[in-house]
């Protein structure tokens, strides 16, 4: 006879508590706004899933989503390359591995709006330091509150300044963690630096690497604030990713409804591409 | 293959040495024979793993010189020197598969395909790992992991030597038999020169043919299984070969007599002890046996039975003394007089033998 205890449930209960309060309970009053329509006055309606359909067939969505995946897209294929490979000159012992490591997350520390504020100055083209550079001693016509290019060109810049040390960091902890054997049995094997890197390295840092891209593709995908403070979003809509066209169709326009099912669309197309790389990843790990 | 000489060998990882302290390996000599098979053993620290890493071309040392049959490699680069080496932790390719691991290093070297393919499928053979080729290695268990690093190195025809640096140190103990014995016989099948390094007396004993006992940088004897048994050159070997170890007992040497706890012990040859040096009896417990007039007085502490022999711990005195015996174990807590046998029973002065053989 196995004896039951239900006991183990109270244990349980503090947890769900907190996350009831802190995601559950946040998220389902979105839910709720998404599937109702109101005239003011506090006074709902029901409107099922007429929000959804609006926004997943509105082209300003669209836009707004393309942008977003090809921003994402773009500092990824930057940040991650770029990241091993800094990390792959970086000092392994002695005096400059925490100089390096300092100087390395440094960019990581600032806040995110001060990111913004301080490119925006940097590059304006006639008092910040590469503005002016750029404008009047390489003679390049650059100026991101006119030209879409100049505009994405900066925010990408401003990205893989900012984020890049996270790669960094996380695929340095995963070289260092192998062991000197490895190097040593590849020496006596005679191969190359390309297969060290190939067969060695790579395989050892791809849990690490996991990490990364997935936290570099939610942050990156959720991108607000620098933007934001950067270029607001323009000029035109050129830089408008999702949360910036969310934040001005919810508090701008006041449209809670679709703001509200675009919040869920966003959440979960975040989620999928998450759950749907990680799966991929691990697969073969059992 | 070849023949391995270490040239007045000196390593140091200070980068200016000011006394011998400062050595992590003292000065050496030596040679290994072609297609032999040791042991270097000592207690962790004590500079094999230094002494290994010179010889493959891992480190470079201070002083001296490396040479393998005339040539000098002291200064050239692993993958230069042919040699193989297997590690403390198996190091296997994780993406690869059992087969491109151990064709890693033929295809490194540019060996044609049709040659890399027969020497993987007849090392595979031999480690037993034949019909496991195209599954990946990293899901194999540790045992067949190390049978794999093994293997890379033993897929090159031509390697000087293949070194092993405690390579069961993850092998479960049932694991640890069989690979053992594989080794002793891939060693007589393939006659390449092995040098395994070890601190446990039974891997050392049971593989090599020539076991090298280190201590504190320095090698203290070199010999046969059976020379470090019955034969130690320092009272070290004695102590870390064999279980129980051998027994160390302060005595005092007046010309060619030898006294413990004030009794005339009879030894091996003539003890020349220099001024000033501490002497001690070293004798094995296996040469330590009870009797029933003469001998020295000694009270049981305690005796264990260790299945074929017991072994008995008695008190000289304030001196503890281990013996090895067959027959009935004596009680604890009972008065008995220990023998030791002359044959076996040597005398040490700082450490090392000084009891010149001959007629006593």
């Amino acid at each position: 006879m196995r004896t039951q205890n239900q006991r183990a449930w109270f244990f349980v209960l503090p947890v769900l508590v907190l996350v009831a309060f802190n995601a559950l309970v946040p998220l389902m009053t979105v839910v709720n706004y998404s599937v109702q329509e109101t005239f003011g006055d506090n006074r709902f309606f029901w409107h099922g899933l007429g929000w959804f359909e609006d926004v997943l067939r509105s082209e300003r969505f669209h836009a707004a989503l393309g942008r977003q995946v090809l921003f994402t897209f773009t500092i990824l294929i930057i940040e991650v390359p770029l990241g091993v490979a800094i990390a792959l000159t970086m000092p392994r012992k002695g005096f400059w591995v925490p100089v390096c490591l300092v100087l390395m997350s440094l960019p990581l520390l600032i806040p995110w709006n001060v990111v913004g504020a301080m490119w925006n100055i940097f590059t304006l083209p006639d008092i910040g330091l590469l503005g002016y550079f750029l404008n009047n001693v390489l003679g390049i016509d650059y100026n991101m509150t006119q030209s879409p290019v100049a505009a994405w060109v900066t925010v990408i810049v401003m990205d893989v300044w900012h984020w890049t040390s996270l790669v960094v960091l996380l695929a340095y902890a995963g070289l260092i963690s192998i062991p000197e054997a490895y190097y040593q049995a590849a020496k006596i094997d005679a191969a190359s630096n390309w297969a060290i890197f190939r067969y060695i390295q790579l395989p050892k840092m791809k849990r690490v690497l996991t990490i990364a891209i997935l936290l570099r593709f939610m942050d990156s995908f959720n991108i607000y604030t620098e933007p934001f403070v950067l270029t607001g979003g323009g000029p035109g809509n050129s830089t408008t990713f999702l949360s910036i066209d969310l934040v001005k169709v919810a508090l701008g326009q006041f449209d809670l409804g679709p703001a509200a099912a675009m919040s869920l669309i966003y959440f979960a197309f975040t989620l999928l591409v998450s759950w749907l790389f990680y799966t991929i990843m691990t697969k073969d790990e059992q | 293959m070849a023949k391995i000489t270490l040239d007045g060998l000196r390593h140091s990882y200070v980068p200016d040495p000011q006394s011998e302290a400062d050595y992590a390996l003292k000065r050496m000599d030596l040679e290994w024979k072609d297609g032999g098979a040791y042991a270097l053993l000592g207690p962790s620290g004590c500079g094999k793993s230094t002494l290994l890493n010179i010889i493959s071309g891992l480190l470079n040392p201070s002083e001296g010189r490396v040479l393998f049959d005339e040539r000098d490699v002291t200064r050239e680069p692993p993958d230069r020197r042919n040699i193989a080496q297997v590690f403390q932790f198996p190091v296997i390719y994780d993406t690869m598969t059992v087969y491109d691991n151990l064709a890693f290093p033929l295809r490194n070297r540019g060996v044609p395909a049709s040659r890399v393919d027969a020497r993987v499928t007849e090392i595979a053979e031999m480690l037993e790992l034949g019909d496991r080729l195209r599954t990946r290695a990293s899901g194999l268990g540790p045992d067949d992991k190390q049978k794999i690093s093994m293997g890379r190195g033993l897929v090159r025809d031509d390697v000087n030597v293949i070194m092993f640096d405690e390579p069961l140190t993850v092998i479960d103990p049932a694991q640890k038999w069989k690979l053992r014995s594989k080794l002793k016989e891939l060693h007589q099948k393939i006659e390449v020169t092995m040098i395994y390094v070890t601190h446990d007396q039974t891997e050392a004993l049971t593989f090599a043919d020539q076991v090298v006992v280190m201590q504190d940088g320095e090698v203290v004897q070199i010999g046969t299984p059976v020379d470090l048994f019955e034969c130690p050159r320092h009272t070290f070997v004695g102590h870390f070969i064999g279980s129980p170890g051998m027994n160390i007992l302060p005595c005092d040497v007046h010309g060619q007599r030898v006294e413990f706890q004030g009794i005339t012990v009879p030894t091996a040859g003539f003890p020349e002890v220099p001024d000033g040096a501490t002497a001690e009896i070293g004798v094995r417990p296996e040469f330590v046996s009870i009797t029933e007039d003469g001998g020295i007085p000694a009270v049981v502490r305690k005796a264990a039975d260790i299945g074929r022999h017991i072994v008995v711990e008695a008190m000289a005195g304030d001196v503890p003394v281990s013996a090895v015996i067959d027959g009935d174990a004596p009680e604890a807590g009972s008065e008995v007089r220990l023998r030791f046998d002359p044959a076996h029973t040597r005398v040490y002065a700082d450490g090392w033998l000084v009891t010149r053989e001959g007629a006593i």
